[in-house]
């Protein structure tokens, strides 16, 4: 009989440690919303801290974002010069398939990606002095995993509607340089 | 940033929360028997398993993706020894093996020697064609359903009906690429 060991780790244990920032800035206002989308083109989540200027309702702006990724992820994909296996532009990719993008930068703001097999897309719009966030979209990864993955009353591919996960994910933000 | 390299099943295992092997293992038979009181015939209660590993393995691949590092398989052979090596290592702290390859490379059996949801099991003659772990089979398809393959799992080999180990054929039906998903004339 193998036994495991006894859980008793309290709630800053469930996740690895979290990375530090890595721009030149101070922390504090840096980031200015997160969008997380489903493979079915679902908003599970939309957050602002920081966006003075808004032009579109909502619906519009969470389908164009999507629309944007989902374009610039196939075109990335497509000029990929280094690999020959690739097909036509406008041929459906399949999950994992091709090169992906991970940041684009404006004068204004940087736009951060991350897309897991499983059809999950994170996108953190920070201000342009931010770093190399991958490593924190990794994180609200991993906190999207323990506070709404594994709570029984979220149902997947339903908006996330869950006071824990927006709470540390507020936490953390506010850290990002 | 350097490339995240995938971790190793055991070091996954290592870092991750745990419970005590035999509550696990004995929640699970008092899930089975509840099943099998409630249904009362053995068919609907692997179907009712199978549907519940479904329902863990769409929520448990996130978890996987989050924990393992790894991004993305070549193939559906990669595929197979990710899912033996560090899936079964990660979730429930035994390897598989993966053997039995098809020529066309989509079919593939996972043989379990150690299984550690039937510690204690014995099936009586009235639970004939019970299929005691059916959830594995429901959480593989489940979990593989969400990086988009489609799959087909049956069992070849149970212990508990006198077998020598635990044998799953996995078979790929296919393979779902990525679509844009609205219409455009919304």
């Amino acid at each position: 009989m193998q036994f495991f060991s006894g859980s008793t780790s309290t709630e800053s244990s469930l996740l690895p440690s979290a990375p530090p920032g890595t721009g030149a800035g101070g922390p504090g206002n840096n980031v200015h919303m997160i969008y997380i989308f489903n493979r079915a083109g679902v908003c599970l989540l939309y957050r602002e801290w920081n966006r003075p200027l808004r032009t579109l309702d909502p619906q519009q702006d969470h389908k164009l974002m999507f629309g944007l990724l989902f374009s610039l992820r196939s075109f990335t994909a497509k000029i990929d010069p280094t690999t020959a296996e690739k097909g036509n532009l406008g041929v459906p990719l399949l999950p994992g398939q091709g090169c992906s993008f991970y940041s684009f930068k404006t004068n204004t703001y940087q736009l951060n990606f991350m897309e897991t097999p499983s059809g999950i897309k994170l996108i953190l719009i920070t201000h342009s002095r931010t770093g190399d966030q991958r490593e924190s979209l990794k994180y609200i990864y991993n906190l999207y995993v323990e506070y709404v993955v594994k709570n029984p009353l979220y149902v997947p591919g339903t908006p996330i509607q869950c006071d824990l996960f927006t709470k540390n994910l507020d936490q953390y933000v506010r850290t990002l340089i | 940033m350097a490339p995240l390299v995938p971790k190793s099943g055991d070091a996954v295992f290592a870092s991750v929360e745990r419970v005590n092997a035999e509550l696990f293992t004995l929640t699970y038979g008092a899930i089975v028997r509840q099943l099998l009181t409630d249904l009362e015939e053995v068919e609907e209660v692997n179907k009712q398993l199978d549907q519940m590993g479904y329902n863990i393995g769409v929520r448990l691949i996130d978890e996987f993706l989050a924990k393992s590092n790894v991004s993305r398989c070549v193939d559906f052979r990669e595929t197979a020894d990710v899912i033996a090596k560090v899936g079964f290592k990660m979730f429930l702290g035994v390897a598989a093996t993966v053997t039995n390859w098809d020529a066309e490379g989509t079919t593939c059996s996972l043989v379990l020697e150690d299984n550690p949801l039937v510690d204690f099991v014995e099936l009586p003659d009235t639970c004939q064609g019970l299929r005691y772990c059916n959830i594995l089979s429901g959480v593989i398809r489940g979990a593989l359903e969400m990086v988009s393959m489609k799959t087909e799992i049956t069992w070849i080999r149970d212990m508990l009906n006198g077998d020598d180990a635990y044998e799953l054929r996995v078979k790929l039906l296919k393979q779902v690429p990525e679509e844009y998903p609205y219409k455009d004339d919304d």
